[in-house]
């Protein structure tokens, strides 16, 4: 009894000289810190996404801090990140969001990556009145639930586009089969789009098939677009179906090359498909290769820090976080209005991914880029300029 | 004619695996009439321990070419893994309520299953990002008739599925072991006072059941290559067709399930090859609300067949 009690003593005592320790260093300096949450499927199947944009978040955050913080109405401040993690399904999204912004107390929030997430998030920061930047969901609905939402990314619409304006006027192609995934927002708004484009260039689509996320058999689907011999596949999924997709067309004999949106931008396409996604093209945000001043300093300090290239998303979330600390710098005081008014007047905001500027509808407006699976590597291979 | 040939190879690749998986749902609730919903993890657990063991060989052994032998060596292994999971999820978790309430032991099995999700989500053990399993079976095709490929994987993997699937049905219905399931299944008080040792049973038809989640889990792994992270929404979908074959063909029945399995894959290639691919789900689930309407213990299942 006597030893429990003397260790609980002690115990004690070290943790008020922790305490003590920690106390005055917080005191001494004048700088209080700012929060700002970051909700990211960090596990689950779309667990790439999540964890890329958090460390190219992590990356923004620590730049800002190692340069003493932002300064908010002559105020400086620490940037802290609290990151949650949604496991990338939209039912969890409207608590975790409302645990960050009434427990962690943060002053604006960054994410989702998926837009059906994203869509179930920002209406919780809409209420709260806490500004919110997704760095990467690309449907456009997203930024309409309400004027405190905004994106760095480009719309699905204009993605729809790009990949319709590749296939017809770099491929020179004209027939196009599409299999999408039904229960994804994303995926279906992706799909309309270049459905749309695709046909007032003169393409035609031959087969339209769904399917449902985290389906394993593609085998009817594909056996129905065989039959109508498309010249290229459209598949505007995420990676994880993307990679299983592929392997059964090769096996179905399908040579033609598939088509995609950043959905499947991972690493883990390109390793889990092998051969079977050569010669396949998706547009994205970025590409590494790119021979751009921003692009080269970005992806030789990701090197350093966490290794490996980063993806499109690691760049949106450094650019999401970037625009915030921008718009902070310029705001009037850190109350969600002033911050939700200093974003909205962000202009030619030179990030990563492009010259960011936030027009009425909260959009960012910036080109896509078209990647090649070329050599066993991703190689740039296209721009596709805004349509204005 | 080359759709349906190829939709008719698909489905019945598919079907089979089914089959395997309502195979266990089905031998538990014959024997314990309840619903072990921790049944689809461990065909997750069969997917994974299969890749993790696969690559570990290939890595540790540096073969140039992977021997015939491997996939074999491979399913055994997943199958022993699988098997002692069963076993020791049956003792620690549903053993102690075997004078329970059922639901108690329902919403535990609802509980085993979360649990086994996440354990297997953690870094050390699957994590949480997609990995694709090592080629265990040569790329061979074996026959083309038109554009149809018959492909050595999917033989194989029908071979296997049918051949324990037959196994299986020898063991039910023609040895000893298979009596005292059957026994048990009839009533468990009765056959403990004729001798039937029930506890060891229970835990044989739990290890049975989890090997067969193990082959299907392995087949499933090598048909798509690709296999998701643990709690993948996928995997509840592929647990919830298979119990639905199993209900389909008649719960706590063997034959029914393999047919249950097999009417399911070739309801659901046909539909979504011939009618819309976007309803490919609903096929499977309107199956078995007709079934429940019309015939509620399911195709086979009757009172009067002996149930296991």
């Amino acid at each position: 009894m006597r030893t429990l009690r003397s260790r609980l003593v002690r115990a004690g005592l070290a943790l008020a000289g922790v305490a003590a320790l920690a106390s005055p260093a917080c005191g001494r300096q004048p700088t209080e810190t700012i929060k700002i949450g970051h909700y990211a499927s960090l596990t689950g199947s779309e667990a790439t996404f999540g964890k890329s944009t958090d460390n190219g978040i992590r990356l923004a955050v620590d730049e800002v801090n190692a340069k003493g913080g932002v300064t908010i109405a002559g105020k400086t401040y620490k940037i802290e990140l609290v990151s949650d993690d949604t496991e990338g399904k939209p039912e969890k999204a409207g608590t975790v969001v409302t645990k960050l912004i009434t427990k962690d107390k943060v002053k604006a929030v960054l994410g989702e990556v998926a837009s059906s997430v994203s869509l179930q998030g920002a209406p919780v920061c809409q209420a709260y009145g806490v500004p919110m930047i997704t760095p990467s969901s690309t449907n456009y609905t997203v930024t309409q639930k309400g004027n405190m939402i905004f994106r760095v990314c480009f719309i699905d619409p204009f993605q729809g586009f790009a990949c319709a304006k590749f296939a017809k006027d770099e491929l020179k192609l004209t027939k196009a089969a599409i299999l999408f995934d039904q229960a994804a927002a994303y995926s279906v708004g992706l799909k309309d789009e270049f459905i749309k484009h695709f046909k007032s260039m003169g393409g035609t689509i031959v087969s339209e098939q769904a399917y449902t996320k985290g389906a394993s058999d593609f085998n009817a689907q594909l056996t129905r677009i065989r039959e109508t011999n498309p010249e290229v596949i459209f598949i505007p999924g995420y990676y994880s179906d993307v990679a299983k997709i592929s392997i059964q067309a090769r096996k179905l004999g399908m040579t033609m090359p598939l088509l995609g949106g950043d959905g499947w931008d991972s690493e883990e396409l390109a390793k889990n498909a092998g051969e079977a996604i050569d010669g396949c093209f998706y547009s994205n945000h970025y590409a590494p290769d790119q021979p751009t001043e921003a692009i080269q300093t970005f992806v030789s300090k990701y090197q350093q820090r966490f290794g490996g290239i980063p993806d499109g998303l690691a760049a949106l979330g450094y650019d999401a976080a970037n625009v915030l600390f921008d718009a902070m710098a310029r705001a009037k005081s850190h109350s969600g209005k002033d911050l939700r008014d200093a974003i909205a007047a962000t202009k030619n905001f030179k990030a990563v991914t492009g010259t960011i500027t936030i027009n009425d509808q909260r959009d960012a407006v910036k080109p896509a880029v078209i990647v090649e699976r070329k050599g066993g590597k991703w190689a740039f291979r296209a721009a596709i300029e805004p349509q204005r | 004619m080359d759709q349906f040939l190829q939709t008719l190879m698909g489905a019945l690749a598919i079907g089979s695996l089914y089959a395997l998986i309502a195979l266990g749902y089905t031998m538990v609730y014959g024997i314990l009439k309840f619903i072990n919903f921790a049944h689809s993890d461990v065909v997750v657990l069969g997917a994974w321990g299969s890749l993790v063991f696969a690559r570990w060989a290939e890595r540790t052994a540096g073969w140039s070419q992977t021997p015939w032998y491997l996939g074999g060596v491979v399913l055994i292994a997943a199958m022993v893994l699988c098997g002692t999971v069963g076993f020791l999820v049956e003792r620690l978790a549903y053993k102690p309520l075997r004078r329970a309430p059922r639901i108690n032991v329902l919403i535990t099995a609802i509980g085993v299953s979360l649990f086994l999700q996440n354990t297997g989500q953690l870094e050390a053990v699957f994590g949480t990002r997609p990995a694709s399993i090592p080629r265990l079976v040569g790329d061979r095709t074996i026959a083309q008739i038109g554009l149809v490929k018959i492909e050595m994987l999917d033989v194989v993997g029908l071979f296997t599925a049918l051949s324990f699937m037959l196994g299986l049905d020898w063991l039910v219905f023609r040895t000893k072991i298979g009596r005292a399931m059957r026994a048990v299944s009839f009533n468990p008080q009765t056959a403990g006072l004729m001798g039937v040792p029930v506890d060891r049973v229970i835990s044989f038809t739990f290890v049975l059941g989890s090997m067969l989640a193990a082959t299907g889990g392995f087949l499933w792994a090598l048909k798509y290559s690709q296999v998701n992270q643990p709690a993948d929404t996928g995997w509840t979908l592929l647990g919830l067709k298979a119990f639905v074959a199993a209900v389909v063909g008649g719960i706590g029945n063997v034959r029914g399930a393999m047919l249950g399995g097999l009417a399911i894959g070739l309801l659901e290639q046909f539909g979504s090859a011939y009618l819309s691919s976007s309803l490919s789900d609903v096929y499977v689930f309107s199956l078995l609300i007709v079934v429940l309407l019309f015939r509620p213990s399911g195709i086979l299942g009757s009172t009067a067949v002996e149930k296991v």
